[in-house]
């Protein structure tokens, strides 16, 4: 058994005997012709070109309404080149003066349209090399023939493995046997990953080697979840994720029918239900999912795969690319919350002894302003597109939330100065997530549009706990009473001053928790978007009232251990009515 | 591949900047091209020195232009002076619109 991780960038978990695709291309079999048959390779490449652009209008005709936007605009990009007379040309004066084959010319050509592709600055730019080599492999095929028929021949359900997949490998995809993908190559905006993502099926990208790793046959379990796959698993894996994976897909469809319905207790309070993304595509998942917005935008992964400091514009198109998905509906971005990791590590000469009392998150920001106002820029620009709002992190004082007003404000005077558009009223909230943001509520509440409960870092400053560390992970206890009393007295305190109070930590993301929020007065959860229709799901069955009464208990309760028993005992009685 | 002075033919030119997100990648370059073909006059694209047939897409978007970049538009040729008209107005407002 082996486990190689790699990214996840298409959802769901899936375990399937694995097709490998040839990772080598097409052989050509002979480089040069004498130059009296130069004419007839003209006259091949011209017809290879005909039949390859006859095949794609084919394919658009006969497939084209099953086929979302994207992979229509992939294949409008292939017609293109394909009736480019320079690019023609081109190839057509290597067969004419160096007497080359068609393939070869062809090859040729199109490797160093590929190369210079690949070679660009531009993310978006550099990974449309693999459309240039479709392309390639297109016209071969016409050149050469049919060799790569295995995927239309297929009789049971594969995990498909490849270097990285082309964008008409993928379309002629026949959904009822391809489960999954995992490939070598490949980046979060790359073909293999839009096109998994729109086909509904788990893809694990950038795995390295794995077509050298696998042989066809091979039993292949693809987490597209957490972005790893396992290569011939053993038995207790196997039956472990057998079991996730059916439990996943049988909850999946009976949770479907809760996606279009509305949020709405059994008393008739409409609780909004949000989601926390990392990634902008996350954005189509909660969306899909019946989400009513973005709760909680991180935006650490833009730093995270960086060498380099990201540019003011790569913030702005990130979150573009999301508000571009959301339409109307509201998207919280959060500051970057760095801290304890490589990109503020590796210019920290000296390790910080202890970073979660160190410099992190707003206090990282604060002293690194330039990198701090290029976020805001960029969350005030992209704020004219949509309905954006902002949220500093880990604030523990009101010192430090006029601080980072300070330099909001100065950058939206910076930018009406240029004439930028901006939305003058972005609404500005701040997280709740240390004790001492709790305790001063009252204040801050003064001075923002709303709170937002983290409630991992709340409970882990709050009762001093790493839950990572596994000797003291038994103490982190979200349901121990100075957590619980500290959440209640800053949703009272949000409630009286009338600003919005959500909470975004992993216990929106529990069912046993929801009621209990609920009861304290919450109307706002942000959550894991897959988790959406569970936690929908529970709100409709359930009455604030009946909440409250629950809420009213378990602050009365002295240990954690009678909380988390209520709160179970409770969730089992909503479970049986249902 | 220098263009003759122009005598017999019209010609045309004029400096546009990229103003769309994404800049001149495949979905505006595709709009592009389609409207240089509908020219009879030759389409000459430059970036700094890198230069590219405005009717090819291969070309076009090797040149990865992104935002703010700043091209040469030229035209050689009878409707020179429309096709300059046309493209520049798809570089300055056609795709700036359709971002997405």
């Amino acid at each position: 058994m082996e486990i190689i991780k790699g990214i996840g960038v298409s959802p769901g978990v899936v375990v399937c005997p694995a097709v490998v695709l040839d990772a080598e291309d097409y052989r050509i079999p002979k480089r040069e012709v004498p130059s009296s048959q130069t004419r007839m390779e003209i006259q091949r490449l011209r017809r290879a070109f005909m039949d390859a652009t006859g095949e794609l209008i084919h394919l658009e005709d006969a497939q084209g309404d099953l086929w979302d936007r994207r992979i229509k605009d992939i294949f409008a990009v292939h017609l293109h080149f394909l009736r480019d007379r320079t690019l023609r040309r081109r190839i057509t004066e290597l067969i004419s003066e160096k007497q080359y084959t068609a393939e070869y010319a062809v090859s040729v050509v199109m490797r160093d349209v590929a190369r210079r592709f690949s070679q660009a600055q531009d993310q978006y730019i550099s990974e449309r090399a693999s459309d240039i080599y479709d392309i390639e492999r297109r016209l071969l095929r016409h050149l050469i023939g049919e060799r790569r028929e295995e995927l239309q021949h297929l009789r049971e359900p594969v995990v498909v493995v490849a270097h990285d997949l082309t964008p008409t490998q993928t379309a002629g995809f026949d959904k009822e046997f391809i489960k999954g993908i995992a490939t070598d190559a490949g980046g979060r905006t790359s073909h293999t990953a839009i096109v998994a993502r729109s086909m509904g099926i788990p893809a694990v990208v950038a795995l390295g080697n794995v077509t050298d790793e696998i042989n066809p046959g091979d039993t292949i379990i693809v987490d597209g979840n957490r972005g790893t796959i396992v290569i011939n698993p053993d038995q207790a894996t196997l039956d472990e994720y057998k079991r996730f994976a059916a439990e996943i897909v049988e909850h999946v469809h009976e949770l479907d029918e809760m996606i279009q319905l509305p949020a709405v207790t059994t008393d008739g309070v409409t609780i909004t239900l949000l989601g926390n993304i990392e990634f902008p595509y996350e954005a189509e998942i909660t969306l899909a999912k019946g989400g009513d917005g973005i709760g909680l935008y991180r935006t650490e992964f833009l730093y995270l795969d960086a060498a380099e400091e990201p540019t003011e514009e790569d913030h702005y198109q990130a979150y573009l690319d999301t508000i571009n998905t959301m339409g109307k509906h509201p998207i919280t971005i959060r500051t970057v919350d760095l801290g304890a990791d490589k990109f503020t590590q590796e210019k920290n000469p000296i390790p910080e002894r202890n970073p979660f009392l160190g410099l992190r998150s707003i206090r990282y920001c604060l002293q690194n302003l330039s990198l701090f106002r290029k976020q805001i820029r960029a969350i005030l620009r992209a704020s004219a597109h949509g309905n954006v709002k902002i949220m500093f992190p880990l604030i523990t004082s009101l010192l430090e939330l006029r601080q980072a007003k300070w330099v909001l404000a100065d950058v939206k005077e910076d930018l009406e100065e240029e004439g930028i558009d901006f939305d003058e009223n972005i609404p500005i909230g701040v997280m709740i997530e240390t004790p001492a943001a709790a305790l001063v509520a009252e204040e801050l509440a003064d001075e923002v549009d709303f709170f937002s409960i983290g409630t991992n870092d709340l409970i882990q400053y709050t009762l001093a706990v790493d839950r990572v560390n596994e000797k003291v992970a038994s103490l982190y206890s979200p349901t121990h009473p100075a957590v619980l009393n500290l959440i209640n007295h800053v949703v009272r305190t949000a409630i009286r001053a009338k600003i919005d109070v959500s909470l975004c930590g992993e216990m929106a993301s529990e069912i046993e928790y929801t009621p209990l929020l609920l009861g304290m007065g919450f109307t706002i959860l942000s959550l894991a978007p897959p988790i959406i229709p569970e936690i929908k799901e529970i709100v409709r069955s359930v009455s604030v009232d009946q909440c409250r009464r629950l809420a009213r208990k378990a602050l009365s309760m002295d240990t954690d251990t009678q909380i988390i028993s209520l709160l179970r005992e409770e969730l089992r009685n909503i479970q049986r009515i249902d | 591949m220098q263009v003759p002075p122009a005598q017999n033919c019209n010609s045309a030119e004029r400096i546009v900047v990229i103003r769309n997100e994404e800049g001149l990648h495949m979905r505006p370059a595709m709009q592009f091209i389609d409207c240089a073909n509908g020219f009879e006059s030759q389409i000459t694209i430059h970036k700094g020195d890198q230069r590219a047939n405005g009717k090819s897409i291969a070309e076009l978007t090797m040149l990865a232009a992104g935002k703010g970049t700043q091209l040469r538009i030229c035209a050689v040729g009878n409707d020179a002076a429309q096709a300059i008209e046309a493209l520049a107005e798809i570089i300055e407002n056609e795709i700036t619109k359709n971002t997405d």
